[in-house]
């Protein structure tokens, strides 16, 4: 590729991130599918066209194809029309791929994060850490729900897997 | 791929890979399905939410594993059409998945000896030669892990809770063991896999699998059964007939308005 030919790649690139930090998680608005970590590449491929690799947290989450297209409308409406969506399987999701400013929006919505797998999180409203699990499942595959022992609020928990 | 695969190696044909990779996919489909019947009948609504939630889990395997034997295969059968459009007798599933739900502890049994067989096989398809089966592998494993915590979580709870319910998921486990040595025995096409360095070795999955169940056995203060000798072959597509009923349901919707769409 020529230095303008790449730089016009990188300019478009970093559109796409852009347009992608404006697509909330379906489920959890609060954060965007990049603080999310699902999105694992934005790449200009040989011919010139862009390649976006996305990952599902759960194989079964049944979000993963609403937020295909809601990327895809995005897209779309940026006038990114040209771009490959891909999914990418490996790495795996995880928890670990959440983003700091992710972090700080889920837990402000009231939704804490366990800080390892099956590891009991702080409340989100008091920051107790005297809390119990009710379900090792909750509202979404990626989610446990908690008690908390001392302000008595129930609270979801984005699982570490 | 062939260029991944050692030199002394035998080569699987597509179709011994596509055969391998729909047992794997038609016991998560079976399964999840199985569990999904749970679904606003669980006992408490926490069991109801784990219940469906590990169903799809299972299903979404299923899909990941489903759309990888249709693209082996080459003839151009989607998730959908292998799902949908084939009959009991092709289907490939292990047959203790296909067993009925039964009460509560019985689900907990059939679901923690798979778990156990899931968890002990995805660890080990991870070094699979076939490279997107190891991919849907290393992301199923994580699921299973927490499979497993809650199936034996409940089991143990269940086998050293009071005297009716130890005696009721000890009626299961005795009920359901005869369909574990089909988990644990490699027909020809697993040791020829494992060959091709597509598969695990069987008897490091039996000695895992066993560990792994008499452990959770003796906390639950469960006896563990004499090794059933019982030839089973769901995964030669020769089942018992609850697959057909479950079938019924899972295909339904599909074979009455073919195409259709939300």
């Amino acid at each position: 590729m020529s230095a303008p030919a790449a730089a016009a790649a990188a300019l478009r690139e970093r559109r796409v991130w852009r347009t992608l930090e404006s697509v909330p998680d379906p489920e959890i608005p609060v954060v965007n599918v990049v603080e999310l970590g699902i999105v694992r590449h934005v790449r200009t491929a040989g011919d010139g066209r862009i390649h976006v690799g996305l990952t599902p947290t759960y194989s079964g989450c049944p979000a993963t194809e609403v937020i295909e297209q809601a990327v895809r409308t995005a897209l779309d409406h940026a006038g990114l029309d040209d771009v490959a969506l891909e999914t990418v399987l490996w790495p795996a999701w995880s928890s670990e791929w959440l983003s700091e400013s992710g972090r700080r929006k889920l837990e402000a919505f009231g939704v804490a994060i366990e800080p390892r797998a099956g590891a009991a999180p702080a409340c989100p409203r008091c920051a107790s850490r005297n809390v119990e699990r009710i379900g090792e499942f909750g509202s979404t595959p990626c989610k446990a729900h908690y008690r908390c022992r001392t302000c008595l609020e129930p609270f979801d928990t984005f699982k570490c897997i | 791929m062939s260029a991944a695969i050692a030199p002394e190696r035998p080569h699987a044909t597509a179709e011994e890979r596509f055969e391998y990779t729909l047992r794997l996919a038609d016991t998560s489909l079976v399964a999840g399905q199985r569990l999904a019947e749970w679904l606003g009948h669980g006992p408490a609504l926490e069991e109801d939410l784990a219940l469906g939630n590990i169903a799809l889990d299972l299903i979404g395997q299923a899909r990941l594993l489903l759309a990888l034997a249709g693209r082996i295969e080459g003839r151009g059968r989607d998730e959908d059409a292998l799902a949908f459009w084939r009959d009991a007798g092709q289907f490939r599933n292990v047959s203790l998945a296909e067993q009925p739900n039964g009460d509560f502890g019985q689900t907990i049994v059939r679901q923690c000896l798979l778990d156990a067989w899931q968890l002990e096989t995805y660890a080990s398809l991870a070094g699979s030669l076939e490279a997107e089966l190891a991919d849907i592998a290393k992301k199923a494993v994580k699921e299973c892990r927490y499979h497993w915590r809650y199936s034996s979580g409940w089991l143990v709870r269940l086998g050293d809770g009071t005297e009716e319910s130890h005696r009721r998921v000890g009626a299961a486990v005795q009920d359901l063991w005869r369909f574990t040595d089909e988990l644990l025995t490699p027909d020809a096409l697993d040791a020829r896999m494992t060959e091709c360095g597509i598969a695990p070795p069987a008897a490091a999955i039996r000695e895992r699998w066993e560990r792994r169940v008499a452990g959770v056995l003796a906390e639950a203060k469960l006896p563990q059964p004499a090794r059933s000798h019982y030839p089973w072959h769901g995964k030669r597509g020769v089942h018992t007939e609850a697959l057909g009923h479950l079938l019924a349901t899972l295909q339904h919707l599909p074979r009455t308005y073919p195409g259709v769409s939300w």
